[in-house]
C-alpha cells in the first residue's frame, strides 16, 4: 500500500476514476424507491438484490482480472449452509455477526482454491472451478447428517437483524437488509476497483506479460481479489439463506453459477453495476415470462439471450442513449437531455 | 421495540388471513389456489401431469363448488426449494390464495409449509412423498402417497413369496432412504436377507456399474427405488445387463414401473412386481373413464403423479363443500380429515390424526394387455396408513 | 477377473459414447474457436429425430442412424449459415451467452412438440440382452456402439491427417487470411465442419438414448460432461478427447463399480487433477495460441 502515498499521479488518477457520477446516484436513487413502488414484491426484489451481489463477486474477478470461473456457487453454497448450520445449532444468532461469518468461510475456501486457478487456461479454470463446485455439492450430499442432504438444511429460523427487525412474510426486513449489505459491500468494492491495487488488475487483465514485466506481483494480486471475491459470494449465499431460512444442494448447482456467468454477460464486465443490472434484467425477464407461460418461458428468455447477442450491446447502448432524447422530441419537449456520460471502461 | 415489532407483525398476518377471508366472503365470491409445480427442469414430467389432471378435473366438474368461482394460479418452482417458498410465500400475500398446492419434491414441501403454518393456509402435498412432510405444518394433507406405504408391502409380499436374498438400489436421497428403510424393517423382520446394498447417485445417467454389482450378489429379486422419471433407463439397463434372463426379479415400490413411461420401456419390463397405489389398469369405472378423459384430452396415459393432482383438487371440491365455501385453512384442514371417496385408484381417505392419505395399496406384475404393457393388480392390501407415523 | 473385463467393457463403450457426442464440441471449440455450448442440442434432435423414424414411422434401426446423423447435420448447417456464423468473431463470453440461450430454446421447443417424458427407441432384437464370452459377460449394444465408434474414430482422424479437406481445415483455422488467399473457401470448410461436428453428435444423441436416456433437458444435463471430456482432453487435437472420454468413462464405471459409496466423486476428481497437472488438457499443446 505504499505506492499510494508515494506515487501521486496514481493517487490524483485514482481519484479522478472514483468521481462518483450522477447516473451513480440516479440508481441508487432508484433502489430506494423501488422500496416504495413496488411495496407488494419485496420477495422478488430480495433476491434481486442478493443476485445482484452475487454477481457483483463474479464481476471482480471476471469483469477486472480476466479469470472465468463457472463454480463461483461454491462459495455461494458455503456461505449459505455456513449461516444454516451457524444459525441451527445456534453459535451465532445474530444475521449480521454469521453474515461475516460465513463470508469468511467462503474467503477461506478462496483462498485455499485460488491456487488452482491462478495457473491454467481460460477452459481449463472454467472447468476446475466447476469441478469444485460439483465436488462440494456430493460433499453435501453425502454427510447429509449434517447438511439434510437433498432435502436441504431446514427448520431453523432466523434471528431479529442486530436483535431489532424481524423477517416478516412481506420481506420488507429481507429486503431492507439485503440492499444495505448490498450498498456497503458496493461501496466497498468500488473503493477497491479504484484503488491502485484495481489498477494492477486491469493492467493484468489487459496484458500480462506487460504487467509481469513492470513489477506488479501477478500471482499474489490474483489470489487476493479471487479471495475478495470468494467473500462476496458467501455473503450473497449467507444472504440466501437467512432470507429464505433453507440452504439446500442447489445451492452449488451448475445452474446456478451458469446463471451468473449469464447475467454478468448480459450487464456487461468491468465497471461494476454490469451485474447489479444484469440481476435486474435476469430477474424480471425471468418473472415476467414463468408468471406469462409458466411452462415454455426458457423458449422466450433464450430468444432474449440469442438477440441481445445478435444485435450487440454496443448498438443496445446506443439506443438506449438515444431513446430518451427521441421519446422527448416525440412528445415536443426537444430539450436535448444529455444521456451520454460515458461509463467505466468496457472489456 | 422488538415486541411492538413483533405484534405489529402477528396483526399484519392477521390482516392478510382475514384479508383473503372477507375477499372471499365478499363481491367475487372465488377461491384462489396457488399450484407450484416443476414445469421445467427434470422434474418437468411431474408437474405436467398435475396441472393435466387437475385442469381435466375442473373441466370435468365446472369451476365453481359452494357458490365459490375456483380460480386456480399456476406457478414453475423448478423443483428448487427457495423458488417454492418465494412463490407460495407471494401467492399468499400478493394473489392472496387460500390454499397451496403441487410441490413435486420433498425440499418443495418443506420449504413451504412454515408459511403454510404462519399465514394459516391449507397445503395440499400431490406429489412429494417423504413420510414426515406432514409434520411439518398442521395445515398440511396429502393425495399422493409415502414411500413407506408401498415399501412394507412389497417387503411382506417378498417374504411371503419364497424371496431369501435381496439386493437393493435405490437413489441416495430421502425418498430412496424412506423406501429402503421401510423394506429392510418388514423384510429383513420376516426372515429375508439383504445381500447388497447400492446408493445410486441422484443424477446418473449410466447405471450399468451399479447394476452389474447387483448380478454379483446373485440374489433372488432386487428392490429398486428410482424417482418417476428414471425407472425407464432403469429397466432398458437391467435388459441389457442380461438380468432378465438370469432370473433376478425386480420388486419394488411402483414409481419404477411409472404409467407415464412404462410401455416405452420394452419386454424387459415384463413380470416386474411392484406395489403402488395406482395403476392405470385398475379395474374400476370409475378409473376407466379416468384413464380415457385424459387420454383424450393429453394423447398420454395418466400416471400416478397425475392421480394425486386428481384426488387433491377433488379433495379441495370436496372440502368447501362440507364447509359451504369457507376457505380459511382451520375450516379447510378440519373438513378435510376424515374425508373418504372413491378415487381413480380405488377407496382412499384421509387419516383424521396425520393427515395423511390412507389407502390400498395393490401388488401389480407388468403383462401385456391388448398389446400394451401394463401394471395388473393381482393383490390388494387394504387401507394402509403410512407406517412412518404409525410407528410412533 | 472376469467381472473387471466386463466392467472394462463397459467403460470403454460408455467413453466412446461420450468422446462421439463430445467429438463434434471438441472441433468447434478447438479447431474453430468458437464456444458452441449449443453442442448438446444437436445431440439431441438427432435423438429424437432416430426415436420418431423407428418409433412411430418404423424405420429400422440401423437405417435410422445414419438418417440421425443426417439430419442432425443438416440442422448444424442452417444453423450455422443463419446464426451461428456471425458470432465467430465475437468474444467468448458473448458465445456463451447466445449458445445457452438457443439451448433454452431448443430445451422448450422440445419439450412443446414431444413433451417432457423420456422417449426410448424401440430396438431390434439382435441388439437386445448380453452375448458370454469366456465368461465375461458382453453386452450386444454396447458392442455395437463400441465397434461404430471406434470405426467413426478411424475416419475423423484419417480425414484430418491425410485428405486435402482435412489439410484445408486445419489451414484455415491456423490463419484463415492466408488460407482464403490461398484459393480455400474458408466459410465453407467451416461450415461443413461445423456439420460434421453436429451430425456426430446427433449420431451419438440416437445412440446413447438407450444408456443415457433422452429427454428435453437432455443438452443441458450433458453438457458438464461434454466440456469435461473436451477439456481434459485438450481441445487442438481429435485424439486427445477420444483418449480423454475413454479414461474418463473407464474411471467413472470402475469408480461406481467398486467404490459405489464414492459414486459421482470419481470423475470430478479425476478432471480437477488432470487439469491442474496440464492445463492445456492431457494431449493439448502447452504453448498458448
Amino acid at each position: 500500500m505504499s505506492d499510494m502515498t508515494t506515487l501521486s499521479p496514481v493517487a490524483a488518477s485514482t481519484a479522478r476514476i472514483g468521481r462518483w457520477r450522477w447516473q451513480e446516484t440516479a440508481f441508487w436513487l432508484l433502489v430506494v424507491a423501488s422500496y416504495f413502488l413496488f411495496s407488494d414484491r419485496y420477495l422478488i426484489l430480495t433476491e434481486i438484490a442478493w443476485l445482484a451481489l452475487f454477481a457483483l463477486s463474479l464481476d471482480l474477478i471476471l469483469g477486472y482480472a480476466g479469470i472465468v470461473s463457472l463454480g463461483h456457487a461454491a462459495f455461494f453454497g458455503v456461505g449459505a449452509y455456513g449461516v444454516g448450520l451457524l444459525a441451527k445449532h445456534g453459535i451465532i444468532e445474530e444475521p449480521v455477526l454469521a453474515l461475516l461469518a460465513a463470508g469468511l468461510m467462503a474467503m477461506a475456501l478462496g483462498f485455499v482454491t485460488s491456487f488452482l486457478v491462478i495457473r491454467g487456461t481460460d477452459l481449463s479454470r472454467l472447468m476446475v472451478t466447476l469441478g469444485i463446485a460439483l465436488l462440494l455439492r456430493e460433499l453435501a450430499n453425502r454427510f447429509s447428517d449434517i447438511t439434510g442432504g437433498f432435502d436441504g438444511l431446514q427448520g431453523f429460523t432466523i434471528a431479529p437483524v442486530l436483535g431489532l427487525f424481524e423477517f416478516d412474510i412481506f420481506g420488507r426486513t429481507g429486503f431492507v437488509y439485503c440492499t444495505v449489505v448490498l450498498f456497503v459491500l458496493f461501496l466497498a468494492a468500488r473503493r477497491l476497483v479504484n484503488s491502485p491495487f484495481g489498477l494492477s488488475l486491469r493492467a493484468i487483465h489487459n496484458n500480462r506479460l506487460r504487467a509481469e514485466a513492470v513489477g506488479i506481483p501477478v500471482d499474489r494480486r490474483l489470489i487476493a481479489v479471487y479471495t475478495v471475491s470468494a467473500f462476496y459470494a458467501g455473503v450473497a449465499g449467507a444472504l440466501f439463506t437467512q432470507t429464505t431460512a433453507l440452504a439446500s444442494l442447489d445451492v452449488f448447482a451448475f445452474e446456478r453459477s451458469a446463471d451468473l456467468l449469464l447475467i454478468l454477460v448480459i450487464g456487461g464486465g468491468g465497471y461494476l453495476y454490469g451485474g447489479l443490472i444484469g440481476a435486474v434484467v435476469f430477474k424480471i425477464l425471468q418473472e415476467i415470462f414463468s408468471s406469462i407461460t409458466p411452462q415454455y418461458w426458457l423458449f422466450w428468455i433464450g430468444l432474449v439471450f440469442v438477440v441481445i447477442v445478435l444485435v450487440g450491446r454496443e448498438r443496445m447502448r446506443r439506443w438506449a442513449r438515444v431513446a430518451p432524447d427521441f421519446l422527448l422530441r416525440r412528445l415536443g419537449l426537444s430539450r436535448g437531455v444529455g444521456g451520454g456520460g460515458s461509463r467505466g471502461g468496457e472489456p | 421495540m422488538s415486541v411492538e415489532r413483533r405484534v405489529l407483525l402477528r396483526a399484519a398476518v392477521c390482516a392478510v388471513a382475514v384479508g383473503a377471508f372477507a375477499g372471499m366472503a365478499s363481491a367475487q365470491e372465488t377461491v384462489k389456489i396457488g399450484l407450484i409445480v416443476p414445469m421445467t427442469g427434470g422434474q418437468a414430467s411431474t408437474g405436467k401431469q398435475i396441472d393435466n389432471a387437475v385442469k381435466l378435473y375442473m373441466q370435468q366438474h365446472g369451476d365453481t363448488v359452494a357458490g365459490k368461482k375456483i380460480e386456480v394460479i399456476l406457478k414453475d418452482d423448478a423443483a428448487l426449494p427457495d423458488n417454492t417458498k418465494r412463490l407460495a410465500q407471494e401467492l399468499i400475500v400478493n394473489d392472496k390464495v387460500s390454499v397451496i398446492a403441487g410441490f413435486g419434491v420433498t425440499p418443495a414441501a418443506f420449504a413451504a409449509a412454515p408459511l403454510a403454518t404462519q399465514a394459516k393456509v391449507l397445503q395440499i402435498v400431490m406429489a412429494a412423498g417423504t413420510s414426515i412432510i406432514t409434520e411439518r405444518s398442521p395445515y398440511i394433507t396429502r393425495t399422493s402417497f409415502t414411500l413407506g406405504q408401498s415399501s412394507i408391502i412389497i417387503g411382506d409380499w417378498a417374504v411371503k413369496n419364497g424371496i431369501k436374498k435381496v439386493a437393493t438400489l435405490t437413489s441416495d436421497y430421502a425418498p430412496g432412504h424412506d423406501a429402503l428403510k421401510f423394506f429392510k424393517d418388514h423384510f429383513v423382520a420376516g426372515g429375508g436377507q439383504i445381500v447388497e446394498e447400492v446408493k445410486v447417485p441422484l443424477a446418473n445417467p449410466d447405471f450399468a456399474p451399479f447394476l452389474q454389482r447387483m448380478k454379483d450378489s446373485k440374489p433372488d429379486a432386487m428392490f429398486v427405488f428410482v424417482p418417476a422419471g428414471q425407472g425407464g433407463n432403469f429397466m432398458k439397463q437391467y435388459a441389457e445387463r442380461g438380468l432378465d434372463k438370469s432370473g433376478i426379479k425386480v420388486i419394488g415400490p411402483g414409481d419404477v414401473m411409472d404409467d407415464d413411461l412404462l410401455n416405452g420401456m420394452g419386454d424387459s419390463a415384463l413380470g416386474a412386481v411392484t406395489a403402488h397405489m395406482y395403476s392405470a389398469a385398475h379395474p374400476s369405472q370409475i378409473n376407466k373413464d379416468f384413464v380415457a378423459a385424459y387420454k383424450k384430452a393429453y394423447g398420454q396415459r395418466p400416471g400416478f403423479m397425475a392421480v394425486g393432482g386428481y384426488d387433491g383438487i377433488h379433495l379441495l371440491y370436496e372440502a368447501l363443500k362440507k364447509t359451504g365455501g369457507k376457505a380459511d385453512g382451520d375450516s379447510l384442514i378440519a373438513a378435510v380429515k376424515g374425508m373418504a371417496w372413491e378415487s381413480p385408484r380405488g377407496p382412499i381417505s384421509i387419516d383424521p390424526e396425520t393427515r395423511d392419505i390412507v389407502q390400498n395399496i395393490y401388488i401389480r406384475e407388468v403383462k401385456k394387455v391388448d398389446g400394451e404393457l401394463y401394471n395388473v393388480e393381482f393383490a390388494t392390501f387394504e387401507a394402509v396408513k403410512d407406517p412412518g407415523k404409525t410407528k410412533k | 477377473m472376469t467381472n473387471f473385463l466386463t466392467i472394462l467393457f463397459d467403460g470403454v463403450a460408455y467413453g466412446m459414447l461420450l468422446f462421439v457426442l463430445a467429438s463434434g464440441l471438441a472441433v468447434t471449440l478447438g479447431l474453430m474457436n468458437f464456444v458452441n455450448l449449443a453442442h448438446g442440442a444437436f445431440a439431441a434432435f438427432g435423438g429424437y429425430v432416430c426415436a420418431v423414424l423407428v418409433n412411430r414411422s418404423g424405420v429400422p434401426f440401423f437405417v435410422a442412424l445414419p438418417l440421425a446423423f443426417a439430419a442432425a447435420a443438416l440442422a448444424g448447417v442452417v444453423a450455422e449459415r443463419t446464426l451461428f456464423r456471425h458470432l465467430y468473431r465475437r468474444s467468448e463470453l458473448e458465445q456463451v451467452l447466445f449458445t445457452i440461450g438457443f439451448v433454452f430454446m431448443a430445451v422448450a421447443a422440445t419439450d412443446y412438440v414431444m413433451g417432457s417424458s423420456q422417449v426410448f427407441i424401440n430396438l431390434p432384437d439382435v441388439l437386445q440382452g448380453q452375448i458370454d464370452l469366456f465368461g465375461v459377460g458382453i453386452g450386444r449394444y454396447r458392442l455395437m456402439i463400441i465397434v461404430i465408434c471406434g470405426l467413426l474414430t478411424l475416419a475423423i482422424q484419417g480425414t484430418l491427417a491425410r485428405t486435402r479437406f482435412g489439410a484445408r481445415l486445419r489451414a484455415a483455422v491456423d490463419d484463415p487470411r492466408v488460407a482464403s488467399g490461398l484459393g480455400i473457401n474458408v466459410p465453407q470448410v467451416f461450415a461443413f465442419t461445423f456439420a460434421f461436428g453436429c451430425g456426430l453428435a446427433g449420431l451419438g444423441g440416437a445412440l446413447g438414448a438407450e444408456i443415457l436416456g433422452l429427454d428435453p433437458y437432455f443438452p443441458l444435463k450433458f453438457l458438464i460432461y461434454f466440456l469435461i471430456v473436451v477439456t481434459v482432453g485438450g481441445s487442438s487435437t481429435i485424439t486427445g478427447p477420444f483418449m480423454a472420454a475413454l479414461v474418463l468413462g473407464i474411471a467413472d464405471v470402475a469408480g461406481k463399480y467398486y467404490v459405489p459409496k464414492l459414486g459421482a466423486f470419481v470423475i470430478y476428481a479425476l478432471m480437477i487433477v488432470i487439469l491442474i497437472w496440464r492445463p492445456h488438457g492431457l494431449f493439448g499443446r502447452t504453448v498458448a495460441r
